[in-house]
């Protein structure tokens, strides 16, 4: 549904976004994930005709973005980061005026306007104007305008940012529930809402795309060992070693302590290797209390910090995870 | 072509927001007071050419009144224009709502032509309460009506030329103060362009009366309908109107 190949974008001299390629099936719902200035908002500025590319290609529907603008704007809804509305129309009014736009006949046009308001919850506030209106609803009204054309592509940049936490579930249900007719593609910082609304993931860095596919596989890829959490009360390098020496087991880091002082240990083993039973079997061997034994699950935010953080020195590797920490 | 949903756009937010309501406000207080001054000074020299039957024979309602009037008007177009059509793109562009109108199925020239046409509208509006005063004369005396109606044929030609040129002053720029003080700057210029005209003199100085806008109201306003100055207005519009499709344009090379 959304094809794009070698897309290049410069802004003087500036390159926002270099050689990014991706492809989007119809019905996916794909989440668009990077630090802030990494090149989301320009691609999805391309995506739906408002910039064009300095060189590459971009399908949306079948159609190219530059050569056929008219045909891809037909077919998308586009709700960009800042949620641009007329503060001086009223709601209703407002979208009644996306619907003509979009080419929608005069009966068709108040039913749909009656049932997008409805499904984004914006129909109590249909005669006010949208100067009045708080940050949510101003962008579940431009939620409204993006989908009222039933479109078959959507691009939405950051859709549920400023709103608050009822609100993000309700949104992120009505995108969820998107899914199947229209293709969507969705910018975010916020890392577990991709692992909740999307099926894939695009990560970008630095105008480039550093990592892409169903979140499953590349948790896989990027962490092929599966990790376990130990605490175990005895000397430490003797612990250290012993664990290292259990059979299956590729490596042992220290972890940071935490509350009490007894040093904590990753022990990474290969995936579908469990050595909980070796762990435990240790312990009563050697009479080191167990006083804690789990396994960590990695999940998209660490796949995102070590694939936007890789290139970076640890200290703003450091910086990236309590960035995302915070937006979580 | 999808201009007519633009047009009602844009109407509707001249008449929600109050900046229809206080231009229409302040060009009829201020055409209200030209329009008295100017009658009350007319009806002083009729009474003095009651007594004076040669003097009565040169006196029109039409040339005495209404001719200054329209050339008052004007002068206050000249100042009103531009704050009509400084929104136009500098807020959209300031608002950044228009990158969710040019991303719409809507072709770059619907958009221009449906914004031009509704500044065209709230003008032309603004003209017809003027229409108040030749009503007033018209239940007084007897009105010619030839240079009564090419006197409002100019006035209309002449501002959608600044109503152009407005237009494209609002692409230029986001701010919208900027937008009207261009406007403002490039019709006075073409206004007193051809002042100098005599100064400069042959061949140049001809140019320079061509191009002043004020020249070509003139004719209108005696009454003559010459084609040469309905070409200079509509040419001087589709020019303007066609810088703004380029500079609209121009985003997509930038």
């Amino acid at each position: 549904m959304i094809d794009v190949k070698g897309l290049t974008k410069h802004y003087g001299p500036i390159t926002a976004i270099r050689d990014v390629s991706f492809s989007v099936a119809p019905g996916e719902i794909v989440g668009f994930l990077g630090p802030n200035g990494a090149g989301k908002s320009t691609t999805m500025r391309i995506l739906s005709c408002f910039t064009p590319a300095s060189s590459g290609t971009a399908k949306v529907a079948g159609y190219d973005v530059f050569a056929e603008s008219m045909e891809v704007r037909k077919r998308i809804g586009y709700l960009p980061e800042s949620v641009p509305l007329y503060a001086d129309m009223r709601v209703g009014a407002y979208l009644d005026f996306v619907a003509e736009v979009k080419g929608l006949g005069r009966g068709a046009r108040k039913k749909r306007v009656g049932e997008v308001m409805e499904r984004c919850l914006i129909d109590d506030v249909q005669n006010r104007l949208i100067a009045k209106l708080s940050k949510g609803y101003r962008q579940r009204v431009g939620l409204a305008q993006a989908i009222i054309s039933d479109p078959a592509v959507l691009i939405l940049d950051e859709p549920t940012i400023g709103l608050d936490p009822r609100q993000i579930t309700e949104i992120r249900a009505l995108i969820k529930s998107l899914a199947g007719e229209h293709t969507v593609i969705l910018s975010t910082h916020i890392l577990p809402e991709v692992s909740m609304v999307c099926s894939g993931v695009i990560i970008i860095n630095k105008g480039s795309i550093v990592a892409q596919g169903p979140i499953d596989s590349l948790v896989e890829q990027f962490f092929p060992t599966s990790r376990l959490h130990v605490q175990l009360a005895g000397p430490v390098a003797a612990v250290r070693t012993a664990l290292g020496a259990i059979p299956g087991v590729v490596a042992v880091h220290d972890e940071p302590p935490a509350g009490d002082s007894t040093q904590a240990f990753v022990v990474e083993s290969p995936r579908g290797r469990d050595v909980r039973s070796e762990v435990f079997h240790l312990a009563g061997q050697r009479k080191w209390d167990l006083l804690e034994l789990r396994r960590v699950g990695m999940t998209l935010e660490e796949v995102f910090i070590r694939v936007v953080a890789g290139e970076e020195t640890d200290g703003s590797a450091e910086a990236v995870r309590e960035a995302a920490e915070v937006q979580a | 072509m999808k201009v007519w949903p633009i047009f009602k756009k844009e109407m509707r937010l001249y008449f929600t927001s109050p900046v229809a309501y206080v231009v229409l406000a302040i060009f009829l207080v201020i055409a209200g007071y030209f329009f008295s001054a100017i009658f009350s000074y007319f009806t002083m020299a009729s009474m003095q050419a009651a007594m004076n039957p040669q003097m009565s024979r040169e006196l029109s309602v039409t040339d005495s009144v209404m001719r200054p009037l329209f050339s008052n008007l004007s002068v206050i177009l000249l100042l009103l224009i531009p704050i009509v059509t400084m929104r136009l793109f500098a807020e959209e562009r300031r608002a950044g709502t228009i990158e969710l109108l040019l991303t719409y199925p809507v072709r770059d020239g619907a958009v221009l032509i449906g914004k031009y046409l509704a500044a065209l509208a709230l003008y032309a509006i603004m003209l017809a309460f003027t229409l108040v005063y030749p009503a007033l004369l018209l239940y007084f005396t007897r009105v010619e009506w030839g240079p009564l109606l090419t006197g409002y044929l100019g006035l209309l030609l002449m501002g959608a030329t600044f109503l152009s040129v407005g237009l494209f002053a609002s692409t230029l720029t986001e701010n919208q103060i900027i937008a009207s003080l261009i406007t403002f700057g490039v019709l006075l210029i073409f206004w007193v362009i051809g002042w100098s005209a005599e100064s400069v003199g042959g061949v140049w100085g001809r140019v320079l009366t061509d191009l002043s806008m004020l020249e070509h109201y003139d004719t209108f306003s005696k009454g003559v309908l010459d084609t040469k100055d309905v070409i200079y207005y509509v040419n001087f519009t589709l020019l303007g109107l066609f810088l703004t499709l380029r500079s609209l344009e121009s985003r997509r090379w930038r």
